[in-house]
């Protein structure tokens, strides 16, 4: 269900951006899906193939998933880790005085498209 | 084919259109406060003996979000208040444009306060702006102290929590001030409130914050 409504929320953006920049068909879409974001990959790949097709820009289109690893920084010894290998407590020092820098997120990096004008040439 | 570099979050139009409800809601000095909590942690409960005591001073409205029925909003409707039931269609959390026209079919206009009452769950709702004023999450005692631990966000996202069923405490293994060491530690700015929507224990002071960010959001 939540991978659900992230693809909803991904094909609303993406149709806004179509209208936008003119965009007639889009080829793919490369995703970044933070490595502690908790998205499925999987399951987000099922959702993405229900919903495209509800999507005439879309239809055709093909997901690209890139993983983004996780990165805690220490604010202790201000160090940074990998975070699914150590969680919380920082692996140089052991504080629990650590935050999530990046690696939870889920980001459009790009998009291959044809748009309006290039069909016209 | 050509390639078009985005990076851009994939919830953006989400958060455009959370702004721009935001700032309707500004206009019409309506105070929208988004009510995030797991399923049977009270919101109904906290809400309706929030409704008879401010209803006096505030007109209130409130957004009912549920997978399916609409027991919710007849509780809240036969409390005086105006009420709305949104179905999500087996979405687990509301988003800005379904809040947004919940809210219109609700009629805000002299609406002082609104609620959201969002799906009972505490991972997705945390992630979507819903346009509201502040967030405000409630764990009840039963739940346990260990929460802020289990899903940080929701506790990153809050702008208060509630903690409730305090008349319950004496049978639960709740420490207090452990819970609330915890929700400090991921959000220093979290304003925190324990109360028994029952007994009314600690009611006070969290009407008289409602009253207050009511007063501030309409200046």
């Amino acid at each position: 269900m939540h991978e659900m409504g992230i693809v909803t929320h991904l094909a609303k953006t993406l149709d806004e951006l179509a209208e936008e920049q003119h965009i007639t068909r889009i080829g793919s879409v490369t995703l970044e899906i933070g490595e502690v974001s908790g998205i499925m990959t999987d399951l987000f790949t099922d959702a993405w193939d229900y919903f495209k097709v509800r999507h005439p820009v879309l239809k055709d289109s093909e997901l690209k998933l890139v993983t983004d690893p996780a990165v805690t920084y220490c604010g202790a010894c201000g160090k940074t880790y990998e975070t699914v290998k150590y969680g919380r407590t920082c692996p140089f020092c052991g504080s629990g005085e650590t935050w999530l820098l990046k690696g939870n997120g889920c980001v459009i990096r790009e998009i291959e498209a044809e748009t309006e004008d290039m069909n016209q040439e | 084919m050509k390639v078009i570099e985005l990076h851009r979050s994939v919830t953006e139009s989400n958060d455009r259109d959370a702004q721009e409800l935001r700032r309707k809601l500004k206009e019409n000095g309506t105070f929208l406060i988004n009510l995030m909590s797991s399923p049977g942690a009270g919101k109904t409960t906290l809400l309706s003996r929030t409704i008879l005591d401010l209803k006096d001073d505030l007109n209130i409205a409130v957004l009912e979000a549920d997978i399916e029925s609409a027991v919710d909003a007849e509780k809240i409707e036969a409390l005086g208040a105006k009420a709305i039931q949104v179905h999500t269609d087996g979405m687990c959390h509301m988003d800005a444009g379904m809040t947004r026209t919940g809210l219109m079919e609700l009629g805000i206009e002299g609406t002082d306060l609104a609620f959201l009452e969002n799906v009972g769950n505490l991972i997705c709702p945390a992630e979507y702006d819903t346009g509201a004023s502040r967030s405000v999450m409630i764990l009840s005692v039963p739940e346990g102290d260990d929460k802020p631990l289990k899903y940080p966000l929701m506790f990153q996202k809050s702008d208060a929590l509630v903690i409730t069923k305090t008349d319950t405490a004496p049978y639960f293994r709740f420490d207090f001030e452990k819970c609330k060491e915890r929700a400090k530690k991921l959000n220093p700015g979290i304003r925190i409130f324990t109360l028994s929507a029952k007994t009314g224990e600690g009611m006070k002071e969290w009407e008289d914050w409602l009253k207050e960010e009511t007063a501030a959001w309409k200046k």
